[in-house]
């Protein structure tokens, strides 16, 4: 029973950083219809860039950048946040404009292969050494170590202890407010309409006095800001920060974007459930299987509803016009 | 149909495989070395998430070099080292050894650490016919490539009975249950938790949780709860310093504080920096002890902290030693010759390295002692020496 609940507080923590993730490539999609391939780099940016900016902040409060003796009040975490979110913002504009507007009209295969260009591009100049460097790194704790809860299962000698910390809970919390805050924008603002009339026809849309462009790289920030999220709440539970051009981020970036299609690609509802689903699928399945398969499990997942049901989960099937 | 690019690329067709020849030909040119040095190369991972594997043994091999140049070099002859970054990954590694023997033209290549690393390099090295001595790579297959293969260090069939028999048999551990947890990625640490699991089910121990990762994962929650419910007396966890660090730092997060013990992937000063506390109380086998009291090993970490303001790992030490048996049998060989220099290294007999008396032996493998360091205050502590054979 404690094992139990121990693996499900872990997917709930990992699966609303994946459900961050996947609303990025969901958003994309369903506006523009091609995968943005550099989106996974956004988060390595985010978590990177959230990093540089803690170990600037810290020796100005009097505290050893890498392994700071306490933890620092509540608003360091929140202004680096913030800060990365704010940059990420930028980036994901700035990319949009200068590599995919000129190609809204270019076949989808040259916008994909632009998007895989980004991509590389984003790694490798953040594995410059003035910019982060090739090396791995430890992100200062930024955050306290409470345990909010400490459950005990069993009594005397085989008693086993749940333990739920304060970054498993800022990690939901937050994640599920963001999410929240999206929603609601799509689905009950003016912007949200114009986002969704640009998915529905681009043309008539802009037909309709719909700013195409100015919705489509509001669009880009969007996802980028909430990548950035998810970079650094996910540094902040995993301190130990991999090189931004390790395999381990691609694989991240993969899971979130599976986790879009078995959801259901451009359906933003979808994306968040698809991200709870494979964590859920992982974990238990690495824990109650086997851990040699974990990767496995999702990528099967993945396989069979494509084959089931090929719109994902919450997706509505689509008519090719013929 | 013309369109204005038409022309240029019919100009281009010509003109690229033409560049591409004249690539080729400068390409396969070995630099030609001046006659009055000789040039060894080292590919390493002086950036990455081993990258203290890397930079440790290219200053052990650097400390080397300075010294058999101030002596006047070999047979009057200058050691030149030319190191290449392979990143930890195992495409640039067979990219730097290429680049080391057939551009550079170096005599003989030092190197890897990690034997995944080792084993993509050495291929290259067996066919262009330049010996390659790996100083810390212990996985059996990489000198089975063939007859230019070396190593410096002890094979993985020894250091997992000394893990398994350490763990059986230590005052204070005598473990009955053991939970492993290996990196399947690595060919490091499948081919140790092998040996372990063979040695340590045959001194009447018993394991209870197998789990695996893969390299640079963050999360271990699922592998540890399930080794946390199978109440192990020990955690048998064969990986590198950075994953290591990190499963310490999960594992008591659980309220696991089962101990935890380990094979030489774990030496490196960062695994005390990246877990803290948390590994404090764990084990791992190695190749030697900077605590170790032989003068020649304390005037090793004398001219190496000089030199590098630093103590030495059992890495700077391996490479040191790797690079000085090299200059010992070039000196032998009167030769750089592949051929002739191989024979002259798999002579090797009883040479007197800071890691111990190492002799080469059929298979082109170091035989010789492994130590135990408890790690405490994040910095590892003498426990004990084991002999081959005992």
């Amino acid at each position: 029973m404690s094992d139990f609940v121990q693996t499900l507080i872990t997917a709930l923590a990992i699966g609303s950083l994946y459900a961050l993730i996947a609303l990025g490539y969901t958003m994309v999609y369903g506006i523009l219809k091609f995968i943005n391939f550099a989106h996974s780099d956004i988060v390595v940016l985010g978590a990177w860039s959230s990093y540089t900016l803690a170990i600037r902040i810290l020796p100005w409060l009097g505290l050893d950048p890498h392994n700071p003796a306490t933890v620092p009040p509540f608003w360091v975490a929140a202004v680096v946040m913030l800060a990365a979110m704010v940059f990420c913002g930028f980036v994901g504009f700035a990319i949009e404009r200068l590599a995919y507007r000129r190609l809204r009209r270019a076949p989808r295969l040259n916008v994909l292969i632009t998007a895989i260009g980004v991509s590389l591009l984003l790694q490798n100049v953040g594995q410059l050494n003035f910019v982060f460097g090739a090396s791995p790194q430890k992100m200062p704790a930024l955050l306290p170590s409470w345990e909010l809860a400490s459950i005990a299962f069993g009594e005397g000698e085989s008693a086993r202890r749940v333990v739920i910390g304060l970054i498993d809970v800022v990690i939901f919390s937050l994640a599920t407010s963001l999410m929240l805050m999206m929603q609601y924008l799509v689905f009950h603002t003016k912007l949200g309409v114009a986002m969704r009339a640009v998915s529905f026809n681009t043309d008539n849309a802009a037909l309709m006095g719909i700013p195409v462009d100015r919705v489509v790289s509001f669009t880009f920030v969007l996802g980028s800001v909430l990548a950035a999220a998810a970079g650094f709440l996910y540094v902040t539970k995993y301190p130990s920060m991999n090189q931004p051009a390790h395999a381990v981020w691609v694989l991240l970036g993969l899971k979130a974007f599976v986790a879009a299609v078995i959801g259901g690609i451009g359906n933003v509802r979808g994306a968040v459930l698809g991200g709870f689903v494979i964590a859920f699928v992982e974990q238990f399945g690495a824990f109650y299987i086997s851990s040699n398969y974990r990767d496995v499990y999702v990528f099967a997942l993945l396989i069979v509803i494509l084959l089931v049901k090929p719109s994902g989960l919450l997706g509505s099937p689509v008519r090719e016009k013929v | 149909m013309t369109y204005p690019g038409f022309q240029i690329m019919r100009r281009l067709t010509y003109f690229i495989p033409a560049a591409l020849l004249v690539l080729l030909a400068s390409g396969c040119q070995p630099a030609a070395s001046s006659s009055n040095e000789i040039v060894i190369g080292h590919f390493g991972s002086m950036t990455g998430s081993e990258a203290t594997f890397g930079q440790s043994t290219d200053n052990g091999i650097k400390l080397a070099v300075d010294e058999i140049n101030e002596a006047g070099g070999i047979d009057g002859k200058k050691v030149r080292l030319i190191t290449y970054d392979d990143k930890g990954d195992a495409r640039e590694a067979g990219t730097a050894v290429t680049r080391l023997t057939t551009k550079d033209g170096v005599a003989a290549v030092l190197g890897e650490v990690a034997s995944g690393l080792s084993l993509a390099g050495a291929p290259v090295c067996q066919e262009s016919g330049i010996p390659m001595i790996s100083p810390s790579s212990t996985n059996p297959k990489v000198t089975e490539i063939g007859d230019m293969i070396f190593r410096v260090c002890f094979i993985d069939p020894f250091q997992g009975s000394v893990c398994a028999k350490f763990a059986r048999e230590h005052e204070g551990l005598k473990a009955g249950k053991a939970a492993i947890l290996t990196d399947q990625a690595s060919p490091y640490s499948v081919g140790l938790q092998e040996e372990f699991e063979k040695a340590f089910e045959k001194l009447g121990g018993k394991v209870v949780s197998k789990q695996t990762y893969q390299g640079g994962d963050q999360d271990f929650s699922a592998q540890l709860t399930a080794i946390r419910s199978s109440e192990p007396d020990i955690i048998f966890v064969p990986g590198y310093y950075t994953d290591v660090g990190n499963v310490a730092l999960q594992a008591r997060k659980l309220g696991l504080a089962t101990p935890m013990l380990g094979g030489d992937g774990w030496d490196s000063s960062k695994l005390g920096e990246i877990a803290g506390g948390a590994i404090d109380g764990c084990f791992y086998s190695n190749h030697y002890s900077h605590e170790d009291p032989n003068p020649r090993v304390q005037e090793f970490i004398k001219k190496y902290s000089e030199r590098h303001q630093q103590t030495p790992d059992g890495l700077a030490a391996l490479g040191y030693d790797a690079a000085r048996i090299l200059f010992e049998a070039i000196r032998r060989a009167k030769s750089t010759e592949g051929k002739t220099l191989a024979a002259e290294l798999a002579k090797t007999k009883d040479f007197d390295g800071v890691t111990g008396k190492i002799s080469i032996d059929g298979d082109r493998n170091a035989i010789k002692s492994a130590v135990i360091l408890e790690m405490k205050d994040g910095k590892p502590k003498y426990v004990t020496t084991i002999q081959p054979g005992a």
